[in-house]
């Protein structure tokens, strides 16, 4: 008989209870109750681990995750990190403003908060907490709900740090504001974080996020995020989350996104890294004539397996989503993509589309894909397009017969799979940024 | 330019070409025809490197090179062109790029300057008008939502971009109205010259009518079954391919 190793669950109370007594004794007692009731319910529903009946955690088996016992809090791990680090990390413009986490924690001498609009607030969530209570208070887990779902309550109970990102209403923040999670460990250590995000943006306005997620190579830590977007009547946000971790890492998301009337969102989310990833992207439209783009790319190798949960709540009439999610995969790699669309009743009009697509590298890589649609609605325009596909060979020789090498022609081709998500970027920058890194990526895969 | 010696080849363990020889000198317009099923889109697609087919036997000498032992896209840098019967879609790769790249590669392996966007942009307008297409069609994905004519006159372009000594055209005329059947065959008669070589792989005659070759060759059953002048075609045109049938028969029972 092997040993078998028991889910860690009491370990994550027995850190919080450490912490909450020695770093978060000045936090309002509100938020100290918050976490307290988060873990509480995360003691109550345990890591997922039961696959059998579970439609949720169907094709992935977050044991591995559950089983470690991560380090909540290590040792000094700032000093490994410098200003050269994050740069090589970070993403866009080196003008744009940037919030630099290591292994959850904000470090604010590795970020630059500047020149954004006046009214417009870009704090660390702790500050935030601090200083402006009821603002956080009247948004901060409102809309990612830890009763259901065991990442969101282990997330929630560890809230400290993070991003408090508050738009007043009619403001238009042209420059995206960068976000930058970063995960490094030292010798033997296995740390865990918990980046917190909360976007809060008025009537009206507009704001751009990059949200990025990296760490060094070959470490293996385990990054439990959670997300919340608020986006008010008439605004428009852009939102991308790229992650980059290493292909020892567990990476975990859930992104909670509520629309308001006539409101715009996209999403475009990157995933290039991580052993185990999973990202639940949850889209409320919560009035009349809202619309959102989700869009994804992953590129997986080797062992590593992607999970992409989205969920669309059409609870409103007029309201439309459209969304594409390709992927690129190799070896042995897995990915899983279940989009649901939820239309209720009296959504008239709604108008939803979604597509996945695969191209398979290999034989050994597999990708499932399950689109799911709960139309409450007879009024309603819903479609959706699934596709597993290998290489066109065809296509292979014809560029060769205009004199394009092979691995040319097969990275051209792969590259162009994926092509139409990554010109989804609107900002020009981002874009031609994440068209090199994706376009390194395959022609390293090919040239090997 | 090109000699070809008993070459057989197939596809998927069936033998389709059985002992083809054919001999192409500079300037010279071979038009192979022949029925549907004759191998002789595959003798187009051998002699470009598919690798779907397999040359099992023969040889065959490009410039006098063993061309059965080039990849396919150094005998493109070799100069040797596939004008292909059913272009390819390529999603995502926008025509022009990939124009670029083929034609960089092969300026590269021969030596000569690459070029940048700008100016493979201006040598892109001049060539365009060779087979009047619209600019903007180079600006989309490879033949992405191209008609059949577009596709055709793609091809073209290509040819004329890529100035190959060999062209091989595997029915350019399939699928082609009168206006597009003009268009095409003015384009390829205003890329012949002296140096360069021809081989014109088609159904029908009538492509003929326009570009006029030096030498007809009737392709049966996986092999040359009877060759001559451009009158070979008119009686093909007025006759069919089934009075030819006997001659095969007996080319067959004298092997």
């Amino acid at each position: 008989m092997t040993e078998r190793r028991t889910t860690q669950e009491s370990a994550y109370l027995e850190d919080l209870e450490s912490l909450e007594k020695n770093v978060y004794g000045s936090d309002p007692s509100w938020a100290r109750d918050l976490r307290k009731a988060a873990m509480s319910k995360f003691q109550n529903l345990g890591f997922p681990t039961a696959r059998r009946g579970n439609e949720e955690w169907k094709y992935t088996d977050i044991g591995p995750v559950a089983k470690v016992k991560f380090q909540s809090f290590g040792s000094d791990v700032q000093s490994l990190v410098n200003a050269k680090n994050v740069e090589s990390f970070s993403l866009g413009e080196k003008s744009w403003s940037q919030m630099v986490f290591v292994n959850g924690s904000y470090v604010e001498d590795l970020s630059s908060v500047s020149s954004l609009p006046s009214g417009v607030m870009v704090l660390n969530l702790t500050e935030a907490i601090r200083s402006v209570p009821e603002l956080v208070q009247q948004y901060l887990a409102h809309y990612a709900d830890y009763e259901a779902n065991a990442f969101t309550a282990l997330n929630t109970a560890f809230i400290h740090d993070g991003a408090f990102i508050h738009i007043p209403d009619g403001i238009l923040v042209e420059e995206p504001i960068r976000l930058l999670f970063l995960s490094t460990s030292k010798d033997e250590e296995e740390p865990v974080s918990h980046p917190r995000v909360l976007i809060v943006v008025g009537k009206n306005s507009k704001a751009t996020v990059i949200d990025g997620y990296v760490g060094v190579p070959n470490g293996r830590y385990f990054s439990n995020g959670v997300t919340e977007v608020v986006v008010g009547d008439g605004s428009r946000v852009e939102y991308y989350k790229v992650q980059q971790q290493s292909d020892n890492a567990f990476h975990i998301t859930n992104t909670d996104v509520s629309l308001g009337r006539d409101s715009y969102f996209s999403s475009i989310n990157i995933d290039m890294g991580g052993k185990l990833v999973r990202n639940n992207l949850h889209v409320l439209t919560e009035d009349e004539g809202s619309s959102c783009v989700l869009n994804g790319l992953y590129l997986v190798n080797g062992t590593q397996h992607v999970d992409n949960q989205v969920i669309i709540d059409h609870a409103k009439p007029y309201t439309t989503s459209r969304e594409l999610y390709k992927g690129i995969l190799d070896g042995k790699s897995r990915s899983v993509f279940h989009g649901s669309i939820i239309v209720r009743e009296g959504a008239v009009k709604v108008d939803a589309n979604q597509v996945d697509k695969n191209l398979l590298l290999s034989d050994q890589a597999e990708a499932d894909t399950k689109p799911a649609f709960w139309v409450y609605c007879d009024d309603v325009k819903c479609g959706h397009g699934a596709a597993c596909g290998k290489m066109d060979e065809k296509a292979v020789f014809y560029m060769r017969s205009r004199g394009i090498d092979e691995k040319t022609a097969r990275g051209l081709l792969t590259k162009a799979f994926v092509s139409d998500v990554i010109q989804s970027i609107a900002n020009e920058s981002l874009r031609s940024q994440i068209d090199d890194l994706v376009q390194f990526k395959i022609q390293e895969w090919v040239d090997r | 330019m090109l000699e070809i010696k008993d070459l057989h080849a197939s596809i998927g363990g069936v033998e389709i070409l059985k002992g083809v020889n054919l001999l192409v000198n500079p300037g010279e317009v071979h038009a192979i025809m022949g029925p549907n099923g004759s191998g002789k889109s595959t003798l187009a697609n051998v002699l470009s490197g598919n690798p779907s087919y397999t040359a099992t036997s023969g040889q065959i000498l490009f410039e006098g090179k063993d061309l059965l032992s080039m990849l396919p896209e150094n005998r493109a840098r070799a100069g040797l062109f596939l004008c292909f019967q059913h272009p390819t879609e390529v999603p995502g790769v926008r025509l022009d790029h990939f124009m670029r790249a083929g034609f960089n590669s092969i300026q590269k392996s021969n030596g000569l300057a690459e070029m940048d966007v700008l100016k493979f942009d201006k040598f892109l307008n001049e060539k365009v008008g060779i087979v009047e297409m619209d600019r903007n069609l180079t600006k989309r994905s490879v033949n992405e939502g191209f008609s059949g004519g577009e596709k055709k006159r793609n091809e073209i372009l290509q040819m004329a971009i890529f100035d190959p000594k060999l062209s091989i055209l595997d029915e350019p005329d399939s699928g082609l109205d009168v206006d597009a059947l003009r268009i095409v065959a003015e384009g390829i008669n205003y890329l012949r010259s002296p140096e360069k070589s021809v081989i014109l792989v088609t159904h029908y005659q009538r492509i003929l009518n326009y570009i006029v070759p030096d030498k007809v060759h009737i392709f049966m059953h996986g092999r040359i079954v009877k060759s001559g002048g451009k009158d070979l075609a008119s009686e093909i045109e007025s006759q069919g391919y089934d009075h030819l049938e006997n001659l095969d028969e007996s080319l067959q029972s004298s092997l």
